[in-house]
């Protein structure tokens, strides 16, 4: 060996007869990511061990950050729609509802009874799909794959309830400025039907499967736990809030949409370990098919969008045969919207916390300033002390009920 | 409990700081917005922090802003305070000349600070004294310049065939 490699080596200095062996007391540097299967996303811990025990984090983020604050500043305000889609992307109609509440806000449309109903059961299909994705892969985690395919399936089938609506699986780009753009069709209701009549049996399973087993409860009971001071401190929001003890919850404590004529429990956990914050969104899936339920056995009559010409796009039928709707058409594709100056702030429950929308808005057609409140970006700070101390493998666990999702921690 | 009404909290900052210290009142839908001095800061968060009836004790997000046109105060700081306990929200706003954009860090009452501030110097290049790792965080490390500034224009600068007056920008 070289003398340079010899320099290098972490065992210079080290007294080889020792007791224990050369590696006693012998801390190593291992890359946990940026691309790593157990990560699920593209971002890197740097982690100090000790043995099988981390003693340090350091975490590196920003591997797919995409400008989406800076690009949103040049852009028509319906075509930043597309951009909230692939923040968190495995829940983007809330993204997209939230926008829209947002600029509805800014404008002062009245959004009719039908078309926030119709939100509220895409928005809770949206949860349902982030804790599937969540709760099914944390048990893939810890070993269980069985589980994971019990309700994966009805993912697929939310997806195409999306397609439904909108055309689009995953980036759905849903509704518009004063409603959805196009009404539930009748396939859309079958399958919500379907659906509300298959996960209860999906779920059961899973968490017959899951919930009491010995293996997972060993695995994630007391492991990765916050207090509720430390969450409330770190800026956590959302279920992983909620399983440390603090019952905020935005669509019950600033209803949007009509969450107020729902009835619906905000689940809340004791400890703030990952066992508590699987077992949160569990309950949460179920109280996601409790609100689709009564809004489905309610869905009010009427229009599914608003009344508001100068924002919302005419039929196309309509850009052929009428003066006014061809100019309208043409205002609103080219954003030759005048929005009124202003600051509004809005927020919704997205599948992880409170997603927020800072608009600042100069009186011009793009906004001035938007800040995107992203629940991920904020609690996912508090990585490092969650997991200081537990082993590796805790840590994997951990970072999996988190929900850290890369898009909406880069933008 | 009766709800804790904007005017309360305005008269509450005004006894404790003078009435000079906070300006620039306003309501924004229903959300009061306040601007301070950068130096009363930390105070006053300390303050809303502590109040036995404000208890403003979650930072929900810290956004910074640009406004080239403002001479003396370009950069500033936008702290959304939320109290959970009163469901009130809070704005409050200060203003730094772009030589020195010096801010005060709030890491040390808010943990979660750290990584919003982190994301205000990386993109307007506000310096948060105090703070235990300023350095970039969704940029590269060897960026010289901070992007969200106004006089950074989105698209290549030379070039004419996209004129903004045609695309309605």
């Amino acid at each position: 060996m070289s003398e340079i490699a010899l320099v290098n080596s972490p065992n210079v200095g080290l007294d080889k007869t020792q007791k224990g062996g050369p590696y006693v007391n012998d801390l190593s540097t291992l890359n946990l990511g940026p691309t790593h299967p157990a990560t699920h996303g593209i971002f890197q811990n740097i982690l100090t061990m000790d043995g099988e025990t981390i003693v340090d984090a350091e975490q590196t983020v920003g591997y797919i950050h995409r400008a989406f604050e800076k690009i949103a500043e040049r852009r028509p305000f319906y075509q930043i729609t597309t951009l909230t889609d692939r923040m968190n992307y495995c829940s983007s109609p809330i993204n997209n509802m939230g926008w829209h509440l947002t600029v509805e806000k800014l404008l002062g449309i009245e959004v009719p009874k039908r078309a926030q109903y119709i939100r509220v059961i895409m928005m809770e299909l949206a949860r349902l799909a982030d804790h599937i994705v969540c709760n099914s892969i944390l048990a893939v985690d810890t070993g269980a794959l069985t589980g994971f395919l019990y309700v994966y399936q009805w993912r697929e089938h939310i997806y195409e309830i999306y397609e439904e609506l909108c055309g689009a699986r995953l980036t759905t780009n849903m509704g518009r400025f004063g409603g959805m753009e196009r009404d539930l069709s009748k396939v859309a209701i079958e399958k919500i039907n379907v659906l509300l009549a298959g996960l209860p049996k999906g779920l059961k399973e899973f968490e017959g499967m899951v919930m009491r087993n010995r293996i997972f409860m060993d695995r994630t009971q007391n492991v990765g736990a916050i207090s509720a001071e430390r969450a409330l401190n770190y800026g956590f929001t959302g279920p992983n809030l909620r399983a440390a003890g603090v019952d905020y919850d935005v669509r019950s404590l600033n209803p949007y949409s009509s969450y107020e004529d729902f009835e619906f429990d905000v689940p809340v956990g004791t400890k703030g370990d990952t066992y508590d914050r699987f077992l949160v969104r569990e309950e949460e899936m179920w109280q996601s098919l409790r609100i689709i339920q009564q809004a489905m056995d309610n869905l009010p009559e009427g229009p599914y969008h608003a009344d508001a010409p100068r924002y919302y796009l005419p039929p196309k039928e309509e850009v052929y045969k009428n003066m006014e709707a061809l100019i309208y058409h043409f205002k609103i594709v080219m954003g030759e919207i005048d929005a009124p100056v202003g600051e509004v702030y809005q927020s919704v429950e997205g599948g992880n916390g409170e997603l927020g929308f800072y608009l600042v808005s100069d009186g011009g057609r793009t906004p001035y300033r938007l800040k995107f409140r992203r629940p991920g970006f904020i609690y996912y700070q508090a990585f490092p002390e969650m997991i200081k101390g537990s082993s590796l493998s805790d840590a994997i666990v951990t970072m999996s009920s988190m929900n850290v999702i890369a898009g909406e921690l880069d933008t | 409990m009766e709800k804790l009404n904007n005017q309360q909290i305005i008269e509450a900052l005004q006894k404790t700081f003078g009435e000079d210290a906070v300006y620039g009142i306003g309501e924004s839908h229903g959300i009061l917005q306040v601007t301070t001095h950068v130096d009363n800061i930390v105070p006053m968060m300390h303050f809303l922090y502590a109040d036995p009836i404000l208890k403003f004790q979650f930072l929900t997000d810290l956004a910074g802003i640009h406004f080239p046109e403002a001479k003396g105060q370009e950069l500033g700081v936008v702290y959304h305070l939320h109290s959970l306990e009163n469901n009130v929200r809070l704005w409050i706003k200060a203003y730094a000349p772009i030589e020195a954009p010096n801010f005060p860090t709030l890491t040390g009452l808010y943990a979660s600070a750290n990584w919003m501030e982190r994301e205000a110097f990386d993109f307007y290049g506000i310096i948060f004294e105090g703070h235990p790792n300023l350095i970039r965080i969704l940029n590269v490390d060897d960026m010289d310049y901070h992007p969200m500034r106004k006089e950074y224009p989105l698209e290549d600068a030379t070039r004419h065939d996209k004129i903004d007056e045609m695309f309605g920008r």
